[in-house]
């Protein structure tokens, strides 16, 4: 982010708007295709981002991560690149060139549109690594390693945001990508929601109770 | 942009994890100063940062650190006590009320057994907040609407039923952002039914109610041995604190102010120091006289004094450069020349503390006179002359101010140093930096009260009554925390334990990085500590036996490095899923947690636990557990 702009900013602004490209960076990253995005301007503003960190060579968790959120991906069917985006960062701009992640992104079937692998200048992608996923440890905070599996989840028109694994299920990655949602308001909300909740409780107790794995009671390994 | 503190946190950075010739030269260019800076074209502004911060409100910049205030112009604030309400409408029943208004849960267990006696209603809502009178007031969450919530005062033996309204703002973003507006609440240490334990998935929305259900019953009360007491009277539980436990949210809901004191009493811990009954202890007593809650915590507020809160997935200051105690920063407290009894918690979110006592402008320390940690007695008194508090820990300690002057100043200190997770302390005038609050001796007044040097008696740990030891491995893997190698999941229970059953369980950290502290919790019942340390199979000096403020009975132990914590635990009365987790938030959020569940009701249930992590006892004693 550049210092002299962020340090010159009117004071004036105080919109929340302000604050939160204050905070997120509005850097410049580049796509596969070699489009540039402002940060916060174009990829967060106003929509529902899930943003991961890996990088083309990762031979960790960065495959399983990208094949795992592409089912993400298919189960957002119909929302992702409407209200709600995925963005790839790379933690290693030195090596991954636009041409690397489209090679990575193609490698994984993971060329899909509303879906970004990004790159830019280290130094911002640092600052928004740090930003969006520090430990609040310097130790791990400068391992990049420590920081290719959790996906930051965020919904700007609410402010909402979460960290979790990537590599969690699709059932449950989905459930907590849906967090991001709105709140209907009570009246809206179906009855028949919390009669299934309350179904599932009833099926939980008679697990407790004896009653071995009660038909889809809770999953176990 | 406060480049001296930059400077020295740079300083630890480069020690602490050999960082690239490239970005030192860089801290050099942020030494040399803001000229220098403010000409590099592009830069990695997290090195400005001691904790990256967030915008909030009208925080226009990172703040790296809060405005200054005065220390000790304020007097200690004293949550109010809660009230118990007539009847509550609806009348709470056994099966959730949906149509009502509640929202889903399972049955309340042994619901006809322990009918509750007094009825409670709290409102979980947004308020505002003073939390220093130089600071202006500033939006928070809070039960009943206020930071910390307001106390509960519980008898033993009592059943009580909380109906918890959440009227929080409903997509809250014009009230500030960040937190999310769905409630749970964990009561810490209870004995508590599944149900009404607050578990992390279990969350509802604006405009539900939830009853929790306390029967407030001594642990064991299934089992024959323990038929005639109603419980094992060894299981008696003091000081216990309650707050929103909602996954992944629970760091920033708890941050915003939903927390508060939960106290037992019973026979021998009958708060009252002129009790004539021959059970009665006779510890200092009179909530908020001589009996004092010092909720702790660490906020950071933006250059206009609001409370910050922050988009990093928690609270951005983890560690929280103001030291708060209920809700006020750096209060004082008039003393008189006599005894009192203070229960201190450390609400987190996320600040390690270790406190010591100084008196006047004497560094020396004072002792604490520790008479139970974790909100449960000790046997015999400890005297310490520090107290080490991760996030949820409780420690009550009795100071005796009648060898004090009138006049005389008692700091309390935090002698912590912040290396993970957070700023030092904001600069204070010389002599007052990381003091979290002043006791200032003023008069003389009469003292019937006691620290006996008996308490209590701990239950027995009889290691023929263990069936097995269960594994849990702590693991981070690319930056995502794992449990005998699993992600958490609301949905998936990992350990299946007999009801009525005892086990020894070791807490096994892989994790990485020296210096990070995990105060790991488990729900539903206590520990006790058998060993601790480094076997020597795994290179180390071997198990030792605690250290003597972790003999007692606990619910939270601090793991770092690659701790190992050998541990016993019992299982017993209410069935259903709980909870291990990190109570550091940051990390339960980012789910540093684990589900397991108490299931079944006899010994044959035992051998079908085929969890890996499961060694049974060949030992094991058959037909001893009722």
């Amino acid at each position: 982010m550049d210092r002299r702009k962020f340090l010159s900013k009117p004071a004036t602004e105080t919109s929340a708007t302000a604050q939160k490209r204050a905070y997120m960076t509005n850097a410049t990253l580049t796509n596969y295709d070699g489009k540039q995005f402002k940060f916060y301007d174009d990829l967060m503003k106003g929509k529902i981002a899930l943003v991961n960190m890996m990088y083309a060579k990762c031979d960790g968790i960065c495959p399983a991560v990208t094949s795992n959120l592409k089912r993400v991906y298919q189960g957002l069917k119909g929302r992702i690149g409407v209200d709600t985006f995925m963005y790839s960062i790379t933690l290693k701009p030195e090596q991954d060139s636009p041409a690397a992640l489209k090679h990575f992104a193609e490698m994984h079937r993971a060329n899909l549109p509303g879906w970004h692998f990004l790159t830019g200048d280290p130094d911002e992608i640092e600052t928004i690594r740090f930003r969006l996923f520090r430990w609040d440890h310097p130790g791990l905070d400068n391992n990049i390693d420590q920081h290719t599996g959790m996906l930051f989840l965020f919904n700007d028109n609410l402010s909402r945001n979460c960290k979790t694994p990537a590599m969690s299920s699709v059932r449950s990655l989905l459930e907590t990508v849906s967090w991001m949602d709105p709140i209907p308001v009570q009246a809206e909300r179906a009855s028949k929601n919390a009669a299934k909740m309350v179904k599932k409780f009833e099926r939980e107790a008679a697990w407790a109770n004896g009653e071995k794995w009660a038909k889809g009671a809770v999953a176990t390994e | 942009m406060p480049i001296k503190q930059a400077k020295g946190k740079n300083g630890k950075k480069k020690n602490e994890s050999g960082i690239s010739r490239r970005k030192a030269l860089k801290i050099g260019a942020v030494v040399g100063g803001a000229a220098v800076l403010t000409s590099t074209k592009s830069f990695p502004t997290h090195w400005l940062e001691t904790t990256a911060h967030a915008q909030h409100n009208d925080c226009l910049t990172n703040p790296v650190t809060s405005p200054p205030t005065s220390a000790f112009v304020q007097a200690l604030p004293i949550p109010p006590i809660k009230t118990p309400v007539a009847s509550l409408n609806p009348a709470p029943t056994k099966h959730a009320n949906i149509n009502n208004g509640e929202a889903a849960r399972g049955d309340h267990q042994k619901w006809s057994q322990f009918l509750p006696q007094v009825l409670y209603e709290v409102d979980t809502k947004p308020g505002i907040h003073q939390f220093h009178p130089e600071l202006p007031p500033t939006p928070i969450w809070g039960y009943d609407g206020i930071a910390p919530g307001p106390t509960f005062i519980v008898q033993q033996g009592v059943p009580v039923l909380v109906r918890f309204h959440n009227k929080l703002p409903l997509n809250h973003f014009g009230s500030g952002g960040w937190a999310i507006e769905q409630d749970v609440i964990h009561l810490h240490n209870g004995h508590t039914p599944s149900e009404s334990d607050g578990f992390a998935g279990d969350f509802y929305n604006p405009g539900k109610f939830k009853d929790n259900h306390y029967p407030n019953v001594l642990a064991g009360f299934t089992q024959d041995a323990h038929e005639a007491t109603n419980g094992d009277p060894k299981e008696a539980m003091n000081t216990l604190w309650y707050h929103n436990h909602r996954a992944e949210f629970t760091s920033q809901n708890t941050y915003r102010g939903l927390a508060g004191f939960y106290w037992m009493f019973d026979s021998k811990d009958t708060g009252n120091e002129n009790d004539t009954s021959p059970t009665a202890l006779r510890l200092p007593s009179g909530y908020g006289v001589h009996d004092i809650p010092l909720i702790l915590s660490s906020k950071t507020f933006c250059p206009d004094g609001k409370l910050f809160g922050g988009p990093n997935g928690g609270t951005a200051p983890a560690g929280g450069d103001k030291f708060c105690v209920n809700g006020a920063v750096q209060p004082f407290l008039n003393v008189n020349r006599r005894k009192y009894r203070f229960r201190i918690l450390n609400t987190g979110p996320a600040r390690v503390w270790t406190l010591t006592l100084t008196q006047n402008s004497s560094l020396d320390p004072r002792p604490f006179t520790v008479i139970a940690t974790d909100g449960n007695l000790l046997e015999h008194p400890i005297d310490s002359p520090n107290l080490i508090l991760g996030a949820a820990e409780r420690y009550d300690f009795v100071l005796d101010f009648s060898g004090n002057s009138i006049g005389d100043h008692v700091y309390l200190r935090n002698n912590a140093t912040m290396t993970v997770g957070g700023t030092p302390p904001n600069p204070l005038p010389p002599n007052l930096s990381n003091i979290a609050m002043e006791f200032r001796v003023v008069g003389d007044e009469a003292d019937n009260s006691q620290v006996p040097s008996t308490l209590c008696t701990y239950p027995d740990v009889d290691l023929d009554e263990i069936v097995g030891t269960r594994i849990w491995n702590f693991d981070l893997v690319g930056g995502v925390f794992q449990i005998n190698g699993k992600i958490f999941d609301a949905d998936r229970s990992d350990a299946q334990i007999v009801r009525n059953t005892t086990e020894r369980w070791i807490l096994r950290s892989a994790l990485p990085a020296a210096g990070w502290v995990h105060p790991v919790h488990i729900h539903f019942e206590e520990f006790r500590i058998l060993s601790r340390g480094l076997p020597v199979e795994l290179g180390g000096p071997g198990m030792l036996p605690p250290p003597p403020l972790e003999t007692g009975r606990k619910d939270v132990i601090r793991l770092s490095g690659r701790d190992q914590v050998e541990i016993f635990m019992r299982f017993r009365d209410f069935k259903g899923k709980y909870l291990i987790h990190c109570h550091n938030m940051n990390h339960e959020d980012t789910v540093m947690m684990v589900r397991w569940d108490i299931v079944g009701d006899d010994e044959g249930d035992i051998s079908s636990n085929n969890n890996p992590n499961f060694i049974p006892n060949p030992d094991y004693r058959k037909g001893d557990v009722s």
